[in-house]
C-alpha cells in the first residue's frame, strides 16, 4: 500500500478539519464562552500540528492510489477525523468524558444526530454551531469537499474515482460531468445553495438568526442536532413545516437537481428511485394520520406532525416535533419500518437506501421467476437500463454485511440490560443515521444511559452506516494491511 | 475542453491518459462496459456505453455541447457514421476520424467533404512514411522531422567502441564537423537534458537536433556510415506494409513480402508488381535463411503481434542485419523494449496519438498553436515547432540573455530558409520558426510557456 500518499491525503483532511473549526472558536470568542473558546483553540492547534507533522513525515510520496487506498483512506480519514473532531467537547469540559465526546463527533459526521447530552440548551453556542456544522460537513462528505479544493495536478493517477465510490453512497455511484473536480464543485454548489434557501426561509419565520443557521446546517446534512431541549415541539408550525419541506428536499439525489438546472425535468421525474420516494413519504404519511385519529385536536395538527416525523425519518435527519415515542403500536412500526429504508442514493441522507432496496425486490422477483422457468435468461432494470451483474452481487453482498452487522450489534448492545425495544431501534437509528429511537433512546430522551461499550459498538455502526460497511470493514481486514 | 473520444481501445486508451491529463473534459464511448470500467478507474473521464454512432448514445455523451469527437474505434466504417451522425447532431463540432484502409485512400478528400471530417488520421501510412525515411538513412534509430523536413530530431544509440562513447559532448561539434545539438540522452530509462561537460557512455539513447543536410555528414564522421539499402525483407502483409512497399515502389530497393496468409499473399501481389511477395512464416527460421537473410540489408518486422515481430526483429539482429525495425503496437514497457536487440521500434499508436494531440492543442490556442509536435525519448521528451508572431515574447534578444525553463531549450532556428543551431548569441524574430524541446512531463502549448 501507498502509506505516504494516504499520509498525505489525511493531512490534507486535517487541515481542512482545523480550517472548519475556526467559525465555531470566532462564534465561541463572540459569545465570550471562555472555555468553549479554549476548547476549539487548543483543538485547531493539535489538530494543526498532526496535519503538519503528518505532511512532512509522507513527503516525496510516489503515485499510485488505486481501489485498496481509495476505500482504505476514506475509512481512515474519517475515523481520524473523528478522534480529533471531539477534542473541543472534552476540552471545553462540556462532554467531559472522551468515549461520551467522540460518540457526539460520530454522531455529528454521520449526521445520525443521536445525542449523549441530556440538556442541549446548556451546552455553550460555540459547541452547538459546530455540532450542527459536523453534520453538515459529513452530509455531502469531506473528501469530495477535499476533492473540490485541490488542484487537479494534486489529485495523481486513479485517486479519485475510488474516493468518490467509497463516500458517497448508493450502489452505483457516477459522475456529473467528466472531470471530478467539477463534479464535486457542482455537487457543493448546489448543497451550499440549497443551505442558504432554508435558513433564508427559517428567518422569515422569526427564528434568531444563530438558531436558524444551525437548523439549517443541520437539516442539509440531514444530520438532525437540535439547539432546543424538546427538539422541535417550541416551533411554530410554520419553522416546522419548513424543515419537513428541506428535509425531504436533502434526501433526493443531488444529480435530478443537476439534471433540473439543466432543464432535463423529464428525466428527472421518470426516476423510479424519486418516485418510489414521494410514494413512500405520501403513503406512510396517510398510514399514520388514518392511525392518529383524534389523537391531536386538528386534522392539521395530526397531517403537520405526520409528515414532519415521516420526513425526519425517511430523510434520516431525526429531529422530532413530537414525541412520537407516545404514538399507538401500529404508526410506530411505519416510524420503524422507514428507518430501515433511507433515502435515495446520492444525497446527504443516510441508511440502506430507496435505490438498493428497489434493487433488492428486483433481485428477489427475479429469483422466484428464474425458479419457474429455470432457463430463462432475466435481467434487471432501474430506469430501463440493464443493470450490471456485478451491482446486483454487490448489493447482495450488502445485505448480507448489513445484516450480520445489526445482528451482532444488537446483541453486544443487549448486555446493557434495556428492553428490546429500545436496544432494537437504537442500534437501527445509529447505523441508519437517523437519531432517535424509542422507549429510553426516544425522541424525547438521549443515549447517555449506554454504557462505554455499547457506545462504541454504535459508533462503530454509525461510521459503517455513513460511509455503507465496507470502507470501515476493510480497515478490520487483517489483508487490507499485510504488505503481500 | 469538452472532448468525445469513441473507441476505447489502444489509441483510445492512450488518448484518455494524454487528453484527461492535459485538463480537458473527456467522455469515452465504447459498445465494451468492460474496458470503460478500467478506463473511468485508470483516468478522469466519463463514458457511455453503447454503439458511438448510434444518435441516442452520442446525444449521452453530450455531443451537442461537445467542441471535438474523435472517432478511433477498429471500424473505418462505423469511425465515418459516427463522425457523420455526431455532426449532424452539432454543426460546430470537430471531428477527427481514424481511417486506415488503404482502398478509402484516395477517396479521402471527397470523404472529408461528404461525411463532414475536420482531419482523417492514418496511422498506418503515417508509421509507414516513418519507416520509408529510416531505410533512406540508415543508422539512425529514428527520425523525427521539423520544418517541412528541413530540420529533423534524430535518435542514435552509442555502441561499444563507437567514436561517441565516452565523449564529452562540447566536443561533439568538432568531431563532426558540422553543428548540432544533443537536446536529451536516455540513461537508464531515464531522460536527461544535458550540459556541455556531459560525458556519453555505452548505451546511451542521444537525441540530436541537426539541419537534414546535415546528417549524411555526421553519419560519415561518426563512422556510422553504412550501405545504402538495398535489399529489404518486411515480415507480414498488413496495412502498413503494402503503404511501405507502395511508397518504395519507384526506388531501388529490392523488397521481399513475408506473409503467411495466401489469399493476401495474392492480392499483395497483384497490387504491388514490383515486390517479391512470399507466401510463408516469417517465424521460420528456414524460410528466413532462404530469403537470404543473411545478404539484406535491412529487416522490417509488421505482423500483427508485437511478440512474433520482437522474436524476428531479435533473429534479425542476431544474423548482423545491419538495419532492424520493429513495429509494437500494444506493449508499452520502454524500458524493457530498450534492452532488447529490436532497432528501431515504430508505433503506430504513438503516432496517431501524437497527430491528434497536436490537432487538440492547435484547437485550444487559434493563434500561437504548434506547427508540430512530436514525443522523444521514450515519451519523456516532447519538441513542438512554433511560429514566432508578434505575441512573443524575448524577440531580437539574444538567447543566452533569456530565462528559459529548467528542462526546457530552443534547439533550431528556422529564419526563412536558413537553419541555425543556435547559440549565446543567437536571435528569433517574428516569422522565424522554433524548435523547442521540454521534459519533465509539462506540455508546451505556445513559446511563451518556456519562458520563465
Amino acid at each position: 500500500m501507498n502509506y505516504k500518499m494516504m499520509g498525505r491525503f489525511i493531512a490534507q483532511i486535517l487541515a481542512i478539519e482545523a480550517a472548519a473549526m475556526l467559525p465555531a472558536l470566532l462564534i465561541s470568542l463572540g459569545y465570550r464562552e471562555g472555555n468553549a473558546a479554549r476548547g476549539f483553540l487548543w483543538s485547531i492547534v493539535i489538530i494543526a500540528a498532526v496535519a503538519a507533522v503528518l505532511w512532512l513525515l509522507c513527503r516525496g510520496a510516489k503515485k499510485g492510489f488505486y481501489a485498496k487506498e481509495g476505500l482504505t483512506c476514506t475509512g481512515l480519514s474519517w475515523l481520524v477525523m473523528s478522534l480529533l473532531g471531539c477534542l473541543p467537547f472534552v476540552i471545553s469540559g462540556e462532554i467531559p468524558h472522551y468515549i461520551d465526546a467522540l460518540f457526539e463527533m460520530v454522531s455529528g459526521f454521520t449526521t445520525t444526530g443521536s445525542s449523549v447530552v441530556p440538556a442541549v440548551e446548556d451546552l455553550s453556542k460555540g459547541v452547538l454551531y459546530w455540532r450542527s456544522f459536523s453534520n453538515w460537513i459529513g452530509g455531502m462528505g469531506i473528501l469530495v469537499f477535499l476533492l473540490a479544493v485541490v488542484p487537479v495536478s494534486e489529485q495523481k493517477g486513479g485517486f479519485t474515482m475510488h474516493l468518490l465510490r467509497a463516500e458517497s453512497p448508493g450502489p452505483n455511484v457516477g459522475k456529473l460531468v467528466p472531470r471530478m473536480k467539477q463534479t464535486a464543485i457542482i455537487l457543493y454548489v448546489i448543497y451550499i445553495l440549497l443551505t442558504v434557501v432554508d435558513f433564508i426561509f427559517l428567518l422569515f419565520g422569526k427564528m434568531p438568526v444563530f438558531d436558524a443557521m444551525c437548523t439549517a446546517l443541520s437539516t442539509a446534512g440531514t444530520g438532525g442536532f437540535g439547539i432546543k431541549n424538546d427538539g422541535f415541539a417550541s416551533f411554530s408550525p410554520y419553522i416546522q413545516n419548513v424543515t419537513t419541506v428541506f428535509m425531504l428536499i436533502f434526501g433526493v439525489n443531488f444529480s435530478c437537481y443537476y439534471l433540473l438546472l439543466l432543464r432535463q425535468v423529464k428525466s428527472v421525474f421518470r426516476d423510479e428511485e424519486l418516485r418510489t420516494y414521494i410514494g413512500m413519504i405520501i403513503v406512510a404519511a396517510l398510514l399514520i394520520v388514518l392511525n392518529l385519529r383524534g389523537y391531536y385536536e386538528t386534522l392539521g395538527e395530526t397531517i403537520r406532525h405526520a409528515m414532519f416525523q415521516v420526513g425526519t425519518v425517511m430523510s434520516t435527519t431525526g429531529f422530532a416535533s413530537t414525541d412520537f415515542d407516545k404514538w399507538p403500536t401500529f404508526s410506530k412500526t411505519v416510524i420503524l419500518c422507514l428507518m430501515f429504508v433511507g433515502a435515495c442514493a446520492g444525497s446527504t441522507a443516510g441508511g440502506f437506501k430507496i435505490g438498493r432496496m428497489l434493487l433488492v425486490f428486483k433481485i428477489l422477483g427475479r429469483n422466484i421467476r428464474q425458479i419457474l422457468h429455470p432457463n430463462r435468461v432475466l435481467v434487471v432494470r432501474n430506469n430501463d437500463d440493464v443493470v450490471d451483474e456485478k451491482v446486483l452481487q454487490n448489493t447482495n453482498g450488502y445485505l448480507a454485511a448489513y445484516a450480520i452487522i445489526l445482528v451482532v450489534s444488537l446483541l453486544l448492545v443487549s448486555l446493557d440490560g434495556f428492553s428490546v425495544e429500545t436496544n432494537v431501534s437504537a442500534v437501527i437509528s445509529c447505523f441508519n443515521n437517523i437519531g432517535p429511537g424509542f422507549d429510553v433512546v426516544g425522541p424525547m430522551c438521549n443515549f447517555a444511559s449506554y454504557g462505554w461499550l455499547s457506545k462504541i459498538v454504535l459508533i462503530f455502526d454509525m461510521l459503517a452506516g455513513r460511509l455503507e460497511i465496507f470502507p470501515i470493514l476493510v480497515l478490520l481486514s487483517g489483508s487490507t494491511w499485510k504488505n503481500k | 475542453m469538452k472532448i468525445i473520444i469513441a473507441g476505447n481501445g489502444k489509441v483510445g486508451a492512450s488518448l484518455a491518459r494524454q487528453l484527461s491529463a492535459e485538463g480537458h473534459s473527456l467522455t469515452i464511448i465504447d459498445a465494451d462496459p468492460k474496458v470503460l470500467e478500467t478506463s473511468i478507474e485508470k483516468y478522469d473521464v466519463m463514458t457511455v456505453n453503447g454503439n458511438c454512432a448510434s444518435m441516442h448514445v452520442l446525444k449521452e455523451a453530450g455531443v451537442e455541447d461537445a467542441q471535438l469527437l474523435i472517432a478511433v474505434t477498429d471500424a473505418d466504417e462505423v469511425n465515418l457514421l459516427c463522425c457523420m451522425t455526431a455532426h449532424g447532431l452539432n454543426k460546430e463540432l470537430h471531428t477527427l476520424a481514424r481511417i486506415r484502409n488503404p482502398e478509402y485512400i484516395d477517396q479521402i478528400y471527397q470523404m472529408r467533404d461528404y461525411f463532414a471530417l475536420s482531419l482523417a488520421v492514418n496511422p498506418d501510412r503515417q508509421a509507414a512514411r516513418e519507416i520509408e525515411r529510416l531505410l533512406r538513412m540508415p543508422g539512425f534509430l529514428k527520425r523525427e522531422p521539423f520544418a517541412k523536413g528541413r530540420v529533423e530530431i534524430v535518435e542514435l544509440k552509442v555502441e561499444k567502441g563507437s567514436k561517441l562513447c565516452g565523449l564529452q559532448l562540447s566536443g561533439l561539434n568538432n568531431l563532426i564537423k558540422c553543428r548540432v545539438l544533443v537536446c536529451s540522452v536516455l540513461r537508464n530509462g531515464k531522460a536527461i537534458a544535458p550540459g556541455g561537460g556531459f560525458v556519453l557512455e555505452e548505451d546511451d539513447r542521444i537525441f540530436v537536433t541537426a539541419s537534414t543536410n546535415d546528417l549524411a555528414v555526421m553519419l560519415k564522421n561518426l563512422g556510422m556510415i553504412t550501405r545504402k539499402v538495398n535489399r529489404a525483407i518486411i515480415c507480414g502483409g498488413g496495412r502498413i506494409s503494402y503503404y511501405l512497399a507502395q511508397q518504395l515502389q519507384n526506388s531501388d530497393i529490392s523488397l521481399q513480402i513475408i506473409e503467411k496468409d495466401y489469399d493476401r499473399c495474392v492480392q499483395l501481389a497483384g497490387m504491388l508488381p514490383n515486390v517479391n511477395v512470399i507466401y510463408g512464416d516469417a517465424a521460420n527460421e528456414s524460410l528466413m535463411e532462404s530469403e537470404r537473410i543473411d545478404d539484406s540489408d535491412a529487416l522490417i518486422t509488421l505482423t500483427g503481434i508485437d511478440e512474433v515481430n520482437m522474436v524476428i526483429s531479435i533473429y534479425g539482429s542476431s544474423k548482423e542485419v545491419p538495419q532492424v525495425i520493429t513495429k509494437i503496437s500494444e506493449l508499452e514497457n520502454n524500458s524493457i523494449l530498450a534492452s532488447l536487440p529490436l532497432g528501431s521500434v515504430i508505433s503506430p499508436k504513438e503516432v496517431c496519438c501524437n497527430t491528434i494531440v497536436h490537432y487538440v492543442r492547435a484547437m485550444e490556442n487559434q493563434t500561437g498553436a504548434a506547427l508540430s509536435v512530436h514525443t522523444i525519448a521514450d515519451g519523456q521528451v516532447e519538441a513542438a515547432e512554433f511560429v514566432v508572431d508578434k505575441n512573443t515574447l524575448h524577440c531580437g534578444e539574444p538567447l543566452k540573455n533569456i530565462k528559459i525553463k529548467k528542462d526546457a531549450l530552443i534547439a533550431c532556428i528556422i529564419h526563412g530558409s536558413k537553419t541555425e543551431i543556435p547559440g549565446g548569441n543567437s536571435t528569433f524574430n517574428v516569422g522565424d520558426s522554433i524548435i523547442v524541446v521540454a521534459g519533465g512531463g509539462k506540455a508546451i502549448n505556445q513559446i511563451n510557456d518556456i519562458f520563465e
